[in-house]
């Protein structure tokens, strides 16, 4: 078999989810041995060059030459995966789609006007298209070496895609929203975190984004009734997932 | 020998008996909520509590006096979001590991998952052991055992307890299936003012009390059983109309309330996970990447099983998508199969009334309003 040759690449991120990658310490090796990783700046200098079986992309696109760069890198792929919240939903940098860039820009920079930046930040899928997205702040890599293997055997990679809740039950963790009161986004939000904050009794803040039909405005009516403004509501969406959340929110009053 | 009875500090004994040829699980505190675990020491039963349930909402009070249970009282809660199916058909298992090769595939079963060690389930209510016995339905009476459910049901001894104080969602006088419990039981217990009260259902149960200080039983303990059972009868305020099932939903399949309904729930499966009849699940191929050979097609994985939920989009998925696409045909699905299907496959509801799932609903749909909302034209 001749193996997979794989690029990863980045566009406005942090870099948490391509070190979930060079955090695989158990499956690195497995990796090497089955893929050709041909290109990755955050862990080799091999220069970009020719085509991708598999192209792993983090990072949102907030500037006019990413927008180049990302269809560039769509021309060059057979399959694009995207990774991270940032790549799959805009990231945290996508609250300032509901906000002025000038104003930002202002408070964030000494010298804002050296800053070119599109006014909005948006998943990779707003621009190519996408054959499977990774959600996650950062993603889960068990998630990752799912989708590897599942390219190898010519699967339907096993990710869920239902309530965090689920695993959370099966997990036995008592639940917090229902014993405690705690505004919990799980119900909304899909699995796949091995229901990290809910096992130390915090509440979801939504990580993974929002889970197949999800019900938000059920839930926003709920966390009202229990006392939270409508103010409270919105901010405990608006995180590093703030633009999916908004955009099923608005599809599903529709 | 059918009945007996204890002194009240006598429990221990039969707890200590139990612990040296079993695992026992029973009612426990965890973060504010009373779940179901091991437990090792008797002492870890949350002896007085009682919790108020309502829809979306249990709190765990640790005073009894507060909470109108009389104050010897040890078996005062109610159910909480566990139910026995976790130990039965436990949420994750792992059904078989393979081996693919150019020879073809061998099969191996992991024997460490089939438990051989006995448990013991302590403090099951009349609605549990129903719901057991609805599972028994599913996984052992169908075409094919289930092999897993099978070796663990039969390692299990069934210590039941008679509800004196019903939980604030419990429905099961109305489903006849509790609150006392009838069959299915090795050992049933009532807690009377100064004493338990213990009915023998099998030999293994009586087993349990040789050798242990017992009493006689008097006239006067079992009607004090009969009354404490009546006032428990009318302490449970919610109830559906047995009689009305399955038509009240298979003439109401366009009912304009199961739209309303889907614009309150979410969709986050919670109902089903925590209710005791719910058997659906799901299985997948675990495959690591240390498992596949670059000589492809070898590999080597394991079979799991998860529970799912017939509220996943990803559940009743068929080539082309799932044919129950809104949330409103999903609820439909859940509650009808309850309901009504459950009539038509298995001989009688699948809902033994407990109440969980209007307990865990983060948003407090009630089944049994929802239920009564179909008669509205
Ligand atoms: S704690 Fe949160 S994620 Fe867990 S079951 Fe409750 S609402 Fe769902
Ligand atoms: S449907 Fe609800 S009340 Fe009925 S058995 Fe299931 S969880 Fe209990
Ligand atoms: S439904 Fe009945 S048997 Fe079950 S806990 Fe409530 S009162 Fe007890
Ligand atoms: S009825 Fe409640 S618990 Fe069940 S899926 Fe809907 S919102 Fe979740």
């Amino acid at each position: 078999m001749k193996r997979p040759r794989i690029g990863v690449f980045k566009f406005t991120s942090c870099d948490g989810c391509q070190l979930t990658i060079l955090n695989m310490e158990d499956e690195i090796l497995d990796i090497l041995e089955l893929f050709d990783i041909a290109y990755f700046r955050e862990a080799t200098d091999k220069p970009l060059r020719g085509q991708f079986d598999i192209s792993i992309v983090e990072g949102s696109i907030s500037t006019d030459w990413q927008k180049e760069d990302i269809v560039d890198i769509r021309e060059r792929s057979r399959h694009l995966i995207t990774i991270g919240a940032c790549a799959t939903s805009g990231g945290l940098q996508a609250l300032r789609n509901w906000a002025s860039l000038s104003s930002y820009k202002k408070h964030v920079y000494p010298s804002p006007d050296m800053i070119t930046a599109l006014s909005t930040s948006t998943p990779i899928s707003d621009h190519v298209y996408v054959d499977y997205e990774l959600w996650g702040c950062p993603i889960n890599k068990d998630a990752l070496s799912e989708t590897l293997i599942s390219f190898l055997i010519g699967k339907r990679p096993g990710i869920p895609r239902y309530s965090l809740c689920m695993e959370c039950k099966r997990h036995g963790i008592p639940c917090i929203l229902v014993s405690n009161g705690e505004p919990c986004l799980g119900p909304i939000t899909k699995a796949g975190c091995g229901a990290l904050c809910t096992s130390f009794e915090r509440p979801c803040y939504g990580c993974f984004g929002p889970k197949d039909d999800a019900n938000i405005e059920s839930l926003m009516r709920y966390f009202h009734n229990l006392g939270l403004t409508q103010k409270d509501c919105i901010s405990l969406l608006d995180k590093m997932n703030s633009y999916a959340y908004r955009k099923v929110r608005i599809e599903g009053s529709k | 020998m059918t009945k007996a009875k204890i002194k009240k500090d006598h429990l221990k004994l039969i707890f200590d008996r139990l612990k040296t040829s079993h695992r026992i699980i029973g009612p426990k505190v965890e973060g504010n909520v009373i779940v179901l675990a091991e437990i090792a020491d008797l002492r870890d039963i949350p002896a007085g509590c009682k919790e108020q349930q309502g829809r979306g909402t249990y709190r765990l009070g640790k005073n009894s006096s507060q909470l109108s249970v009389a104050s010897s009282q040890i078996f005062s809660f109610s159910v909480g979001p566990d139910s026995f199916k976790r130990f039965m058909s436990p949420p994750v298992r792992e059904n078989f590991a393979f081996k693919k090769s150019k020879k073809g595939i061998s099969i191996s079963q992991n024997s460490s998952q089939v438990r051989e060690i006995s448990t013991a389930f302590i403090g099951m209510r009349a609605c549990d052991i129903a719901a057991l016995r609805l599972l028994d339905k599913v996984f052992l009476e169908g075409p094919v055992k289930d092999a897993g459910y099978d070796s663990l049901r039969r390692n299990s001894l069934i210590v039941g307890i008679n509800c004196l104080y019903p939980g604030d969602n419990c429905f099961c006088s109305s489903m006849d299936t509790g609150p006392v419990i009838r069959d299915g039981f090795d050992m049933a217990v009532t807690e009377l003012d100064d004493s338990f009260l213990l009915e023998i259902g099998t030999v293994r149960g009586r087993e349990i009390l040789n050798g242990l200080p017992i009493d006689e039983v008097s006239d006067k303990d079992l009607s004090e059983k009969v009354s404490k059972i009546e006032k428990c009868k009318k302490m449970i305020k919610k109830s559906i109309k047995v009689s009305e099932l399955p038509w009240l939903i298979y003439r109401n399949l366009e009912h304009p309330r199961w739209a309303d309904v889907a614009g309150r729930c979410l969709a986050c499966g919670n109902c089903t996970q925590v209710c005791p009849t719910c058997f659906c699940n799901s299985s997948y191929d675990n495959l690591q990447l240390s498992g596949i050979s670059k000589k492809l097609p070898e590999l080597s994985g394991a079979r799991i099983r998860t529970w799912d939920s017939c509220f996943s989009t990803n559940f009743a998925r068929v080539h082309g998508g799932n044919f129950r696409p809104s949330r409103r045909a999903r609820y439909r699905q859940w509650m009808s199969h309850k309901l009504a299907y459950w009539i038509d496959q298995f001989g009688s509801p699948g809902c033994v009334g407990c109440g969980r799932c209007i307990t865990w609903c983060p948003v407090g749909i009630d089944i049994t309003q929802e239920l009564e909302a179909l008669h509205a034209r």
